[in-house]
């Protein structure tokens, strides 16, 4: 019985991660495409870790699974983050789909109170997108 | 009606072979890339494939020491990835400086 479930896992999770990487190269630009990469990271990797820790079912190896699927639920977005943050502000092309930018005001991307104090290196890119 | 893990053994397969079928679509994407953005969410789901790849050969061979690989890949894909996000940052916002540099996306 729980061979089925385990091999559930695993099917659901190798899914998952195949259609994550489909999403990667299909999708038309860098936020959608990112919106499909950490699907592979939460889910592909969630379902074949916990397909691991019902496999073991020793208390440290389902310790460790735990662990490596909480570290994965807490990196994910936080990574997710810091990329998309660098695509907007670095000015690649968003899809010609695009409904909306709501930070389109705002120059480039960055808040109005971090940016005129010195203007040696911070932001200013040519802002010609 | 099946022997014993027969459908273990076969779900195994398939999770093998859609894993290393996602990694070279993600490294397709890592090549034709189109933008330094593109090319670091290409790389980061490459390591988090791999992530899954080593947990996956941990139920395949029977070793649980392949979950130490895992977690340990986990911890660099993400410390990887934050660093190459700030550096694409950083490099972009320095390209304005440089003679010549109009902005080639």
């Amino acid at each position: 019985m729980s061979e089925i479930v385990i091999s559930f896992l695993i099917v659901a999770g190798g899914f998952f991660a195949f259609a994550a990487a489909l999403g990667v190269l299909r999708l038309p630009d860098v936020l959608t495409r990112m919106h499909a990469s950490t699907k592979a990271g939460t889910l592909g990797c969630g379902l074949i870790l916990s397909a691991a820790a019902l496999h073991f079912g020793d208390t440290g190896t389902v310790g460790l699974c735990i662990v490596a699927i909480v570290f994965l639920f807490m990196t994910a977005p936080v990574a997710a983050h810091m990329i998309g943050r660098a695509a907007y502000r670095t000015g690649v092309p968003m899809s010609d789909r695009t409904v909306i930018d709501e930070m389109a005001g705002q120059q480039d991307g960055v808040p109005q109170d971090a940016a005129p104090d010195d203007k040696t290196t911070d932001d200013v890119p040519s802002s010609s997108n | 009606m099946f022997e014993e893990g027969y459908i273990l053994d076969l779900a195994i397969r398939f999770g093998f072979l859609s894993i290393a079928a996602a990694m070279v679509v993600a490294f397709v994407r890592l090549i034709i890339g189109k933008s330094l953005p593109d090319r670091v969410v290409a790389l980061d789901l490459i390591t988090v494939l791999a992530v899954a790849f080593s947990a996956l050969f941990a139920i395949s061979s029977n070793h649980a020491a392949f979950i130490d690989v895992a977690i340990a890949l986990a911890l660099v894909a993400f410390l990887a990835t934050v660093a190459f996000a700030r550096f694409a940052e950083r490099w972009a916002n320095e390209r304005p400086l440089r003679k010549n540099g109009k902005s080639d996306q």
